[in-house]
């Protein structure tokens, strides 16, 4: 009667595994664009190794002390032919077991420190990128104090350059992560804390806040651009032209008098013009409430990296920004589909 | 002048007399109806917080999704995490402790049964203070962390409710503790010296002394917050002078104890269900109570790994990454001693020890992705991801949550008389270990692939979505588990399959009485001549070592046993039951709702409830003349 239990459980265990496997190898196959384990960046190479040493050790030591657990189980399960032996414990065993994990620990706990010790290290030179993060409830906005440059959730750098970044926090605590690039390094208000990216590798990471900041913790994403140097020059020297708007006509023209001046009486019904909170330099909109949106429509997202830049997504956002992004500052100002139409022509021409 | 007190008590409020009915309950403050009372009002928020925890992963489902707002699910995660913590896992395991420690001991009941009844009714209303907020605005949204300053800004009355309810139910800790710590430090019976206790009379002990130190450090940062969110105090505001670190050590010399707090009665429950069920003493005693002390000291410097990534500096994270490593160390010490308890055992797979072995399986996992949170740069990618979430659900749940279940299946014959089924027992074990692992398992690799805690929702394309579908069906699975379990307490009640005293051939003092234990628990306070000295007495160690049986039952072997004696003939005296600590514990929550909308006259009438409590305590004798 027995017997056919059995079998059943070892199909069912045969099956099990098998699936598992199955799960895991599609998993391993998945593409996961903000994994902290395909490094590029100096410190996320130095963390990845470190994980690699403490996963393998942990992975050794789980087989052996499961497998000491699963062979008790089996080779000491009740028998009628067997009495339970009646010790009451080992000194020198006991001893032995506490010293080897004591000594692996010290093991890990040396290159542990010595990679803190190191990547602590404020970067030093001449090339030493320096842009100042500040985190807002719920964007990140990135100045460059050398080149002037303001621009929001979008972080651009060079290969081959230490990129320091300070960080200081507009209203909550807020958390930095690339993880391509570092480890994660929390905004905390009244402390400036730093992170230091460097990579070689050109390409786009993916990020997003760590630290709990309320409503749209979840959509504050942001993106990392890391150009050649000649590329990122391009950019640096595209972020410094003001905007181009005296070539402006149609659609967008009556959109820069809406983002400037509002509809009537220099308001929305739900709220102030567009330049009470932005700024869009080389015009008379030099709002520091919300993002700097000068280039605005060289960006590829928007809302906290949440929606693709495009003419949908943008007049969704000017109909109701709080049903895109719960809690964002920007209230649902009451624009008329024209209005909104003139005003994402306006956005997008600011390149 | 005492009597006269006394006839003006009775005209306000007369002593309560029932000994049934849900009235006797109320006022009762017998240890094992405290017990069961917490156990199960812990199991109801059990339930409670775990539909939270559905709601959460159907919404997390799929990417995108909208089962709930932003709104919701922040005060659907904040809500799971401070019920599970402060109304499940603490009250289930002060519960065990409520039921057993008299009984380990050889005691009648705790040292102070009314102060008993108090932290149990405060633990009630504190939970229930909690649960109101979703009916008055809006539910704790905060985290269960709380981090200020935005746990200052949140407009909702949430987080007030929470920095007001939690001081509260800190009340409650720490009147148990003060209890616990008297209870076993002079109630034990003659013989029963400290290395003869139960290692779980251990861990409650250390437990006790952690929640007495670890209560007024959140009760001050708890109060700092109160202050800030209901008068415009700037304990965090940095524009002010103030700091919002100061909260995370706080609220970290507390949160990391607690974790112990949590953790320790189950490590108890595993070390009396794994020597029941292997036929065999604790492998190195000593060394299982010293490892335990030895995690209650370190578990106080420990807590600033839960900050690595505030910018604490090279110095600070190197020393807390130490100290953070070698906690592992008695941890890893009780691991092998429960295996070496096994070893050489004659081990029956019964459903206790079922639960008790899938914890100490699960506790590795747990304990090895503990350690490498240690390793500084490398838990700044982790932190804060699902990595993390994975990790301390496999301590709190395969850890903590197995062994109490453990604990329920092995001493629910001596608390009912009858058995649970070992059917449905085995099946809930099963399918709550498969439940669990592919619930959060999965979040390592989610966590390490970059998906952060504590978010509403999350893009398509992050290569997330079949880990998360899949955690989502083991959440269900684990709902079936706990229904599975709730038909078994059902059925086993209907076919009451009685236990007898000593069901699983036990070890220690509480199985020598009947099941249920009477109210005064001993008839003759027992002499204690051994470590799990139940044991010695129903065994002799044979001429190879090997047990034999000297008896067929405790009961003839009783009165060789016995320190004191009824032979006076009147009885024993047990404390009787009382109203005031049921209406000193209601007078907090009014006083918590008068400060939170500011009705100060509220304030008052809880105060009046309060000190009318706390006077007829005081004037009442512990003991109603007959």
């Amino acid at each position: 009667m027995s017997r056919p239990t059995v079998d059943r459980r070892k199909v069912a265990l045969l099956g099990g595994s098998l699936l598992l496997i199955a799960l895991i190898a599609t998993g391993c196959s998945q593409k996961y664009p903000q994994s902290a384990l395909s490094p590029v960046g100096k410190v996320a190479e130095e963390a990845n190794n470190l994980w690699n040493l403490v996963f393998g050790i942990a992975v050794v030591i789980f087989f052996l002390v499961e497998g000491a657990l699963v062979y008790a189980l089996i080779k000491f399960r009740q028998r009628p032919d067997r009495q339970p032996a009646q010790f009451h414990g080992n000194t020198k065993l006991e001893v032995i077991l506490t010293i080897i994990p004591a000594l692996i620990l010290a093991g890990i706990a040396v290159p542990t420190v010595q990679t803190i010790a190191r990547i602590a290290k404020r970067p030093t030179g001449s090339n030493v990128l320096n842009v100042t993060v500040t985190a807002h409830q719920f964007w990140w906005q990135f100045n460059y104090p050398q080149q002037h440059i303001t621009t929001a959730n979008e972080l651009h750098m060079p290969t081959g350059t230490p990129v320091y970044l300070s960080l200081v926090g507009a209203d909550v605590i807020h958390s930095l992560w690339v993880p391509a690039l570092s480890g994660t390094q929390d905004v905390v208000p009244g402390h400036i804390n730093h992170l230091m990216y460097e990579t070689d590798k050109p390409g786009v990471y993916l990020g997003q806040c760590k630290e709990f900041c309320g409503l749209s913790h979840a959509n504050m994403h942001v993106r990392v651009f890391v150009q050649t140097p000649a590329n990122y020059q391009r950019w640096v020297a595209a972020q410094q032209q003001p905007a181009q708007t005296a070539s402006l006509s149609g659609d967008a023209a009556v959109g820069e008098k809406l983002f400037l001046h509002g509809a009537s009486g220099g308001s929305f019904p739900g709220g102030p013009a567009c330049s009470g909170c932005h700024a869009v330099s080389g015009t008379s909109a030099q709002g520091v409430v919300g993002p700097n949106l000068t280039h605005f429509g060289s960006r590829t997202r928007l809302a906290g990296e949440t929606y693709v830049n495009n003419t949908g997504n943008l007049t969704n956002w000017l109909n109701d920004p709080p049903l895109m992004k719960p809690g964002v500052d920007m209230p649902k100002l009451g624009l008329t589909s024209t209005q909104i139409k003139e005003l994402v022509a306006y956005l997008q021409s600011l390149k | 002048m005492a009597t006269v007190v006394v006839e003006q008590r009775r005209r306000m409020f007369n002593r309560p007399t029932a000994k049934t009915g849900w009235w006797s309950w109320v006022t009762s403050v017998d240890h094992k109806r405290i017990g069961l009372m917490y156990i199960a009002t812990a199991l109801a928020f059990f339930l409670i917080g775990g539909t939270e925890a559905l709601f959460i992963r159907l919404q997390l489902a799929k990417p995108n999704n909208t089962v709930l707002s932003a709104n919701a699910y922040n005060q659907f995660f904040t809500m799971h995490g401070l019920t599970m913590i402060f109304l499940v896992v603490m009250p289930f395991g002060v519960g065990m402790m409520n039921y057993l420690v008299p009984l380990m001991i050889g005691a009648r009941d705790v040292a102070f049964p009314r102060l008993n009844a108090f932290s149990y009714w405060l633990f009630v209303f504190g939970g229930l203070f909690l649960y109101s907020s979703f009916a008055l605005g809006g539910a704790p949204d905060g985290g269960w962390f709380g981090y200020a300053p935005l746990s200052t800004t949140l407009p909702s009355h949430g987080m007030t409710f929470y920095s007001i309810g939690l001081q509260i139910l800190g009340v409650a800790s720490i009147a148990g503790a003060a209890n616990f710590i008297v209870t076993i430090i002079n109630m034990r019976a003659p013989g029963m010296t400290l290395m003869r206790m139960p290692v779980f009379v251990w861990m409650s002990l250390v437990t006790s002394f952690l929640l007495l130190f670890a209560m007024p450090v959140i009760a001050v940062a708890l109060f700092e917050l109160m202050f800030s969110r209901v008068f415009g105090a700037v304990f965090f505001n940095p524009l002010k002078g103030g700091d919002p670190l100061l909260w995370q050590h706080l609220f970290w010399i507390f949160g990391h104890p607690e974790v112990y707090i949590m953790i320790l009665p189950a490590m108890g429950i595993v070390s009396e269900v794994l020597p029941t069920f292997s036929r065999k003493p604790l492998f190195g005693y000593a060394a299982v109570v010293y490892a335990g002390i030895a995690i209650g000291f370190m578990g106080w410097g420990v807590w600033a790994h839960h900050m690595f990534a505030a910018g604490l500096g090279p110095v600070a994270n190197s020393a807390f990454a130490l100290s953070t490593m070698f906690i592992a160390v008695p941890t890893g010490v009780k691991i092998f001693n429960w295996i070496g308890t096994m070893w050489g055992g004659s081990l029956r797979f019964q459903t206790p020890m079922l639960f008790s072995i899938g914890f100490v399986a699960m506790f590795i996992i747990g304990g090895l992705s503990g350690v490498t949170h240690a390793v500084v740069p490398s838990d700044m990618q982790q932190t804060d991801t699902y990595y993390i979430v994975a990790h301390f659900h496999y301590v709190l749940f395969g850890g903590a949550i197995f062994g109490l279940f453990s604990g329920v299946y092995y001493w629910w014959p001596k608390a009912f008389g009858y058995t649970l089924s070992e059917g449905l027992g085995k099946l809930h074990f099963w399918l709550m270990l498969i439940g669990f692992n592919v619930t959060f398992g999965p979040m390592h690799i989610l966590g390490l692939e970059g998906m952060p805690r504590r978010i509403y929702t999350y893009p398509n394309g992050l290569g997330w979505n079949m880990w998360n579908l899949i955690e989502t069906i083991g959440a269900f699975t684990i709902a079936a588990s706990i229904v599975v379990f709730m038909v078994n307490v059902r059925r086993s009640r209907k076919v009451r399959e009685m236990a007898g005293s000593d069901p699983w051939d036990a070890r220690t003092l509480e199985w020598s009485t009947p099941s249920p234990p009477p109210e005064y628990n001993f008839e003759q306070i027992p002499l204690v001549e051994n470590r799990d000295d139940w044991w010695h007495r129903k065994y002799i160690l044979g001429p190879s070592g090997e047990p034999v049986r000297v008896f067929a039952g405790g009961a003839d072997m009783v009165d060789e046993n016995v320190a004191v004696r009824d032979e006076h003939g009147h009885g024993i005296h047990m404390p009787s039951p009382s109203y005031f600590p049921v209406v000193l514990a209601f007078g907090l929550p009014l006083m918590g709702y008068g400060v939170i909308f500011k009705l100060w006259w509220l304030v008052g009438v809880g105060l009046l409830v309060l000190l009318t409590g706390a006077y007829g305590w005081v004037l009442e004798p512990a003991t109603a003349e007959e």
